[in-house]
């Protein structure tokens, strides 16, 4: 088994009862990678990260993490695997009832001995990190949207994971922050060598942080693309791939030999 | 509908109550009490119920007084409605008004508690984050509703026989020494106890029917709301077919 792999998704099909979204898909990301998932909207994106999570189990199919089924661990066995990952959802997820510091506290909690004053440090050091230093006594409803995936990513940041999940991080943030963003999750690979998986339309970010994308298709239910963002824009065979790539999300002059064309 | 989806109809809440069940003794480690989530609700589910709980016992029990009056007075036998009210409020009517209240209260908070949470991936996160949603979100409810609703039920039951008593004493001319006499002489407490057992029943049914239309509401607002209402529906439907079904069961040890 190769160790160099953190997750790998074998002949995967996932849908929601009889309905299938994607058909016999496999990839893999490699450990210290960032791994972009684009896709249209509603094409199964966020599906596909709960399927890697072992929220769902895929209709057929394996997937490994750290070479271990995640589908056939078992619950107690799912659960400690879940305990390696840290995600963040489209909306935070924020527990509404507990202030910020609390939901930054909550995996501390329930995972480490560390007493209280530690807990605490921690908490405020992982706010810091996102930004948030002096929001834990907020409560979650006190914050902005974008506010709110920061406090989130505090939270999955909070035990040091490896495994790192992020669910359209940077919509609906503003461009700064956005690019923040980036910049922590760049940090967070380069520091820690975490392995991140990030779901994303924004291409900023996918030029900035991905060293491969997997592109899923809602048509044929399958990905049409996987790579280097700058080789596919450039290489691709498929005229839609390099469209997407290069919609004028794309500042760089060295692509200019692509004519840039809209195709939603 | 097919027999399929029929069977996954059934399996589907079997699968629920066997993770909670499963999680039930998680109560007893360290970090699987939430003591203070525990008593957020035992106060939600108990301490605030406690007015209208008198409230609607107290006119519960006079309604039945009335009717008592009516037609034991046409047998003049008038004081044998504090038996009738004696035994109807403390085996029937205390604990099925405490748990109609409990439903709408609890019930439907619990569910569209656990919806919004499904529909925010509160839910997801929590297990993502290793920890079993069922011991997180159920137990606590779980148990504050087992404590709370037989308090409850001692106070609706003191409010009903109180209520049938103003009304037996006014309605019906009785000296209250008599009326109260009656009352403490046939009512024992094996009649209070039975009554209040069947408080615990309602209560895991209330919290399980709340706590599992919350998880199954479907993934928007308006799926909150309709788990909330299927929620009240079908503890309402569960707490009546209970009553009847532990009412025979009673009557067969001869109570
Ligand atoms: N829990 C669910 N049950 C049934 N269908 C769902 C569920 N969640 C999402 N879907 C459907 O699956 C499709 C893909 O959703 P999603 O993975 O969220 O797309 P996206 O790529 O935008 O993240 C959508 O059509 C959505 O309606
Ligand atoms: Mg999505």
């Amino acid at each position: 088994m190769p160790a160099d792999k953190a997750i790998e998704v074998q002949n995967v099909t996932i849908g929601y009862g009889d309905r299938v979204l994607m058909q016999n898909i496999s990839f893999s990301v490699g450990k210290g990678e960032i791994m972009c998932i684009l896709g249209g909207s509603g094409c199964g994106k966020s599906t596909l990260l709960k399927h890697i999570i072992g929220l769902y189990s895929p209709q057929a199919g394996d997937i490994l993490i750290d070479g271990r089924s995640i589908v056939n661990a078992g619950e107690e066995g799912k659960r400690s695997i879940m305990r390696e990952f840290g995600v963040t959802y489209q909306g935070g997820a924020l527990f509404g009832s507990m202030t910020v510091a609390e939901n930054v506290a909550l995996p501390l909690e329930e995972y480490t001995d560390y007493s209280s004053s530690k807990i605490a440090e921690v908490v405020e050091e992982k706010l810091k990190l996102v930004d948030l230093g002096g929001f834990g006594t907020y409560m979650p409803s006190e914050l902005s949207g974008g506010m709110k995936k920061r406090a989130g990513l505090a939270r999955a940041l909070a035990l040091d994971p490896h495994l790192l999940f992020f669910d359209e991080p940077s919509a609906g943030l503003d461009p700064i922050t956005s690019a923040d963003l980036d910049r922590l999750i760049l940090r967070l690979r380069d520091n820690f060598g975490s392995t991140i998986v990030v779901v994303t339309h924004e291409l900023d970010s996918i030029f900035t942080i991905a060293d491969r994308v997997v592109m899923l298709d809602k048509a044929t239910k399958s990905i049409i693309a996987a790579g280097n963002p700058r080789q596919l824009l450039n290489d691709s065979p498929n005229r839609w791939v390099r469209s997407f790539l290069g919609r004028d999300g794309l500042k760089s002059s060295d692509e200019t030999d692509f004519q840039v064309k809209k195709v939603d | 509908m097919t027999v399929k989806t029929l069977l996954g109809n059934c399996t589907e809440p079997v699968i629920f109550i066997g993770r909670v069940a499963s999680a039930v003794p998680l109560v007893f480690t360290r970090r699987g009490f939430r003591v203070r989530e525990f008593l957020y609700y035992l106060d939600l589910c108990g301490a605030r119920s406690v007015g209208i709980v008198l409230m609607i016992c107290f006119l519960m029990g006079g309604v039945i007084g009335v009717q008592a009056a009516i037609q034991l007075q046409k047998v003049g036998s008038e004081i044998f409605s504090a038996d009738l009210i004696g035994f109807s409020v403390l085996k029937e009517f205390g604990p099925l008004m405490v748990a109609m209240i409990a439903t709408g209260r609890a019930g439907s908070a619990f569910a569209a508690e656990i919806g919004t949470m499904q529909v925010d991936e509160e839910v997801s996160a929590l297990a993502t984050m290793g920890i079993r949603p069922e011991a997180y979100l159920v137990l606590p409810k779980l148990i504050a509703m087992i404590i709370a609703l037989p308090v409850l039920t001692v106070f609706g039951d003191a409010a009903g026989v109180f209520g049938g008593m103003l009304i037996g004493v006014t309605a019906m001319g009785l000296p209250a020494a008599a009326y109260w006499g009656r009352t403490v002489e046939v009512l024992n407490f094996t009649t209070f106890a039975l009554g209040a057992l069947k408080s615990v029943v309602f209560a895991v049914l209330i919290t399980m029917a709340g706590c599992y239309c919350g998880f199954r509401a479907s993934n928007d607002a308006l799926g909150v709301g309709r788990g909330a209402t299927s929620a009240v529906v079908s503890s309402i439907f569960l707490v009546v077919v209970a009553d009847a079904v532990i009412t025979v069961l009673y009557s067969f040890i001869g109570y």
